[in-house]
């Protein structure tokens, strides 16, 4: 009735490709955004912050790389942890080695060191497919954490191998170490999340998507019609690194501060982000975020109201936590394989369509 | 401008919220789930129970109750820091997170935010450096104090020479197991043994490729740096490859019934270091009993009692508790603020004449923390499995470590702290 395109009249191409071709989508959107830019940064508190915005906008961004790499392109990858830790490293040694950099410059050229490891760890990718590359790309995960583990320059020689992050700021307002305001990590993690999903969504439906998504679908097709797998699968890497990389950089220095390799980067980093969109939904840049939003936020929700609310013992709430949350990705896994988002995408053609539906 | 008038409101808002709290919050960072928890169960039990003691019998401290939060950690930094800003709102007087991962990420955050971390025995060694680190406390004994003892144990056991000897690390692939490894290398360099670096992995359940290389190196003496699973594991993989066991010593937090026990016979004769003594035949446990357990109150499933590991949480909450006695005494307040706790930390003083009034007769070390030692006096005994009795025993007398060694790589380690982080020394 109200959720609907009649009498919404597009006259130019760019109107009829816009990503909200709904005025209602377009309008709840920005409504949100704006809600999130300038309303929330004035009650924001540190919980809110540390456990539950952060950790939710950095996963977000380390998912949509991730499914730019799977979703997009079809290249299992279960190397997330390993170039996390590449772009966490890279801003350490930047922070430390430049201390003037700007905190973007430092995120942003974190972000292109990953980008480099990723085409390198991408090539075998030209010659291997599924299973086979996913192994592939877990070699490259238990490589780099051996690598910081062992590489001493890469933790500036610190006896326990810990890295931890001084204070850095963003024009003039500081966003790294002990002492920032929890609005201004906020606002930052915000604006990387929404340039990023802006990047994603401008990317994947133009010529470079286009061609990813040929390759996903069938590479030997795809290579028939004119795409270069080569140029596809390793921009594909890049990309996906890139991302990864900027979450990685973000987690150690905006979010924790402090890390070392083999207990924040490992395995189950890179199993976590799969899972984030396989259940949120591959191929989607909604489904990063709801996915990221389902492995990390709801533990720390069941968590507090089974302990808060209901004041049962600390491992008995997270032993049944553990079990409802297993339960609930089996179930979605069985009703709806294509991910939450696929609800989503029901919903909102239900919705055009009522209160007639044909 | 506009920025400006934002982070005050944004400050605002957060001091707002902060509630006034009557009691004394002290929240317990624990980790009852996950590989750890064979060691982390018994020592919240530990501390759980003697706070709850300390609130039955003498209604709290100063006549202020205490008010435990536990929060499951896992033993992981992500979830540690979702608990430490959980629970900061709330008033926590002091951290003790059992692990060191966690330690060093509150390190800079809770002396920012002025409140004390008491990391008893593990966490940053360096943290001793009272002048630098003027939030953290690692008394009764650093990491390296306990590499020197054992070194020095093996000397005794050698007839005071390691020339020419071979020592083994067996050690978590962590910032936890590497920080003995300086202190190791430090002391090889002076006397003269070899020193092999075997790391385990998280979370340590497979050890066969480690205890092969020791039985290809025949090492001397292998000395383990674990927890967890990892402790259990070793010790049963150090009885198959049948390396004698009175020739492995662990850290103190390799040293607990829960490490030993499912090697059965075999792990007869297993060492460790210790900063307190084994057994139950004191004041405060006889408190805990009548006070707790008989009531009925015990702690989880209250099977952990009288353990090497739940004395140690005793001995934790023990400290806490006598911290928030001598904070109330300087500031002449029962209801004490977290920077008042740290000064309660930083005069701690307990002789043995205290520890006997307090129920901990000859139990552990003389506490003595000053400004600028917050380490403690660093002093350990090694205490040894009998696996037919099930119990430990101390086999020497506490000891201190080599002072020359252990002070001047903390003094090295801190100084490059302060200087990373701008940290003048708040120590006149």
């Amino acid at each position: 009735m109200f959720y609907r395109e009649a009498g919404d009249f597009k006259t130019s191409y760019q109107s009829d490709q816009a990503t909200f071709t709904l005025r209602l989508d377009k309008i709840l959107f920005w409504g949100l955004m704006a809600i999130a830019t300038f309303i929330v940064p004035f009650f924001v508190t540190e919980y809110w912050e540390k456990s539950v915005f952060l950790p939710f906008f950095i996963y977000s961004i380390a998912a949509l790389g991730l499914n730019i790499l799977t979703g997009y392109c079809g290249q299992v990858s279960l190397g997330t942890g390993g170039f996390m830790a590449v772009g966490a490293y890279a801003s350490f040694k930047l922070m430390t080695g430049i201390p003037n950099l700007d905190m973007f410059l430092v995120i942003m050229i974190a972000g292109l060191v990953t980008a480099l490891v990723g085409v390198l760890f991408g090539l075998p990718s030209l010659r291997i497919k599924g299973f086979y590359l996913a192994v592939a790309t877990l070699a490259s995960q238990f490589f780099l954490v051996w690598l910081f583990n062992k590489w001493e320059w890469s933790y500036n020689y610190s006896p326990t191998g810990q890295i931890n992050a001084p204070t850095r700021d963003f024009l003039g307002i500081d966003v790294t170490g002990p002492s920032t305001a929890p609005w201004a990590t906020y606002l930052f993690c915000l604006g990387l999340l929404f340039i990023f999903a802006w990047i994603t969504r401008n990317l994947v439906r133009g010529h470079i998507g286009r061609s990813w998504m040929a390759i996903r679908d069938m590479d030997i097709a795809a290579e028939i019609i004119g795409v270069n797998p080569l140029i596809a699968k390793l921009s594909a890497f890049a990309v996906s690194s890139f991302f990864i990389g900027v979450a990685g950089a973000l987690y150690f220095s905006v979010w924790l501060g402090a890390a070392e390799p083999t207990e924040a980067f490992a395995i189950d980093k890179s199993f976590d982000v799969l899972f984030m969109i396989i259940i949120g939904g591959l191929g989607s840049i909604l489904g990063s975020m709801i996915g990221a939003a389902f492995i990390i936020l709801l533990p720390i929700f069941f968590k507090n109201v089974l302990v808060g609310y209901c004041g049962i013992p600390t491992d008995i709430a997270e032993f049944t936590q553990i079990i409802f949350i297993g339960a609930l990705i089996i179930f979605f896994l069985i009703k709806e394989p294509h991910g939450i988002v696929a609800y989503w995408r029901t919903l909102k053609e239900k919705l055009r369509l009522w209160p007639f539906p044909y | 401008m506009k920025k400006f008038t934002l982070a005050a409101v944004a400050a605002a808002l957060v001091g707002s919220m902060v509630p006034a709290s009557a009691d004394h919050t002290i929240p317990l960072l624990s980790y009852r789930t996950g590989p750890y928890a064979p060691n982390g169960i018994p020592y919240a039990d530990g501390v759980t129970d003697y706070i709850n003691m300390i609130n039955a019998r003498d209604g709290g401290v100063g006549g202020v109750p205490i008010n435990l939060i536990e929060c499951e950690t896992g033993y992981n930094t992500e979830r540690g820091v979702e608990c430490y800003e959980s629970t900061k709102g709330q008033g926590a007087l002091v951290y003790f997170p059992l692990s060191t991962g966690i330690t060093y990420q509150l390190i800079p955050k809770a002396t920012a935010d002025d409140i004390p971390i008491h990391s008893m025995g593990y966490g940053r060694t360096s943290a001793a450096d009272g002048n630098t680190f003027s939030h953290v406390f690692n008394f009764p004994g650093t990491y390296w104090d306990a590499a020197s003892i054992i070194i020095k144990h093996m000397m005794d056991m050698e007839g005071g020479s390691l020339e020419g000897k071979k020592v083994a690390l067996v050690y978590h692939n962590s910032a936890y197991g590497k920080e003995p490894i300086r202190t190791l290398e430090e002391l090889s360099k002076k006397h003269g043994y070899e020193l092999l670096l075997l790391p385990v992995d998280h979370p340590g359940q497979e050890q066969k490729s480690t205890w092969l290389q020791v039985r290809k190196e025949k090492p001397d003496f292998v000395t383990m740096w674990g927890w967890g699973v990892m402790n259990q594991v070793a010790i049963s993989e150090a009885a198959s490859i049948r390396f004698p066991m009175d020739r492995f010593i662990g850290v103190w937090w390799s040293a607990s019934e829960n490490d030993v026990l499912p090697a059965g016979d075999k792990s007869d004769g297993y060492k460790a270091i210790a900063m307190n003594r084994p057994g139950t035949d004191f004041g405060a446990y006889r408190d805990i009993q009548k006070h707790v357990i008989d009531a009925g109150n015990a702690a989880g499933a209250g099977d952990q009692v009288g353990t090497i590991l739940y004395s140690r949480g005793m001995l934790n909450a023990a400290y806490m508790v006598e911290a928030i006695r001598t904070a109330q005494k300087i500031h002449g307040a029962a209801d004490i603020t977290p920077g008042m706790m740290r000064d309660g930390l930083e005069n701690l003083k307990i002789d043995q004449a205290r520890w006997t009034e307090m129920g901990f007769d000859n139990f552990t070390s003389t506490i003595d923390v000053t400004c600028e030692n917050h380490g403690g006096p660093g002093l350990g005994a090694i205490q040894q499995w009998d696996a037919s009795s099930k119990t430990w025993s101390l086999i020497t007398d506490f000891v201190g470590a080599d002072r020359d060694v252990v002070d001047a790589l903390i003094e090295a380690d801190a100084s490059a702290y302060a200087a990373e982080n701008n940290i003048s020394g708040h120590c006149k």
